[in-house]
């Protein structure tokens, strides 16, 4: 035989015939299947390098020689164009919001983390694309597309190599960019410029 | 060059899902203590039991109770356990044909040592003295005629 796809879900209307002895019974409607997984993390030279340099509260970068794009976090390659990208760039602590989520539920495993809170693609100046981070010291209404905001670290005797040193990131009161211009918009803005498809 | 960096990274879902009319049948059975097969148009019994012919596609819906005893088709053992594993002694894992089914179901098989273990020989299954409707009410399988 083979599968007929002419046939309807009618199983899924809910009518079983069961044996007698649960007939009567509550029946079960659902079931915990949690899943964890436990890496040993053992990161490479470029993942490295960024975290390295976390601890002396710089933000490393790597650019691509094919065009010139700036990664950030640096995973070694321009994977657009399978191109090792050797030299790490450091990026200042500002940027802007390329885009957020107000999450107004818990998340199982992060109590330190109040409801509700702002996570963003922060898109540093200087970098062609985002990473993510917190947005705090704001009303969570007030957060938008193209604010401008820098880096809140740890007190220095805190820092570690890692990006945990970034606490969050909080407007710095400087106009927004445009939000034609603001996040990945902005790479497709600078390769249009330069006469390239984005 | 700096030391190697190295972290510990647990990625943790602790997801609750809808189970369905069938499975939710075949969980609500282990609740109460017996297993459920399904039976295909051919008469076939499929344990665990699927919503669906795995062949045809037709929904299925006759619910039929197998077990609890069975023949030992295929295992293997494990030792040590993973520290995730619902059993925190060495055991085996098998495919369980119950009587009354036609395809194996895969548990574990509680027995002291692989020796103890052959293809074709008869299991039974042991059950936790408390149920709530999942497949670890099932504690696993123990030789018939053994202590359960």
């Amino acid at each position: 035989m083979s599968a007929d796809p002419s046939i309807s879900p009618a199983a899924l209307s809910g009518e079983v015939s069961l044996p007698e002895k649960l007939a009567d019974v509550e029946p079960v409607r659902s079931v915990r299947t949690p899943i964890r997984l436990e890496y040993d993390f053992i990161p490479g030279s470029a993942s490295s390098g960024y975290l390295n340099a976390f601890a002396d509260r710089k933000i490393l970068g790597q650019q691509s020689p094919v065009d010139g794009a700036v990664f950030v976090p640096p995973r070694g390659v321009d994977p657009r164009h399978g191109a090792a990208t050797p030299d790490y760039v450091e990026l200042p602590d500002t940027g802007h919001v390329g885009g957020f989520c107000v999450t107004r539920l818990p998340i199982p495993g992060r109590d330190d983390l109040e409801i509700p809170y702002v996570s963003a693609w922060i898109h540093l100046d200087g970098a062609d694309i985002g990473f993510l981070g917190l947005v705090a010291g704001i009303d969570t209404s007030e957060v938008r597309m193209g604010m401008r905001v820098r880096a809140v670290w740890k007190p220095d005797d805190e820092l570690g190599r890692t990006a945990e040193n970034i606490l969050y990131w909080e407007p710095t009161g400087e106009p927004d960019i445009p939000v034609t211009a603001a996040g990945t918009n902005a790479w497709h803005a600078k390769q249009a410029a330069a006469g390239e498809p984005g | 060059m700096a030391e190697r960096l190295r972290a510990d990274l647990v990625l943790e879902y602790p997801f609750t899902r809808t189970t369905g009319p069938v499975i939710g049948a075949f969980l609500t059975g282990l609740r109460e203590g017996i297993i459920l097969g399904i039976r295909r148009p051919d008469e076939t019994v499929l344990c665990p039991p699927t919503e669906y012919d795995p062949e045809s596609s037709v929904p299925l819906t006759d619910l039929v109770e197998v077990g609890p005893g069975g023949e030992l088709m295929s295992w293997t053992w494990v030792d040590p356990p993973r520290a995730q594993s619902p059993w925190d002694q060495p055991h085996g894992l098998g495919l369980i044909r119950l009587d009354g089914a036609d395809t194996p179901m895969v548990h574990g098989l509680l027995v002291d040592g692989p020796d103890q273990l052959s293809v074709g020989m008869r299991v039974t299954a042991r059950w936790r003295p408390e149920r709530e409707g999942h497949i670890a009410d099932l504690e696993g399988f123990v030789p018939e005629g053994a202590d359960q």
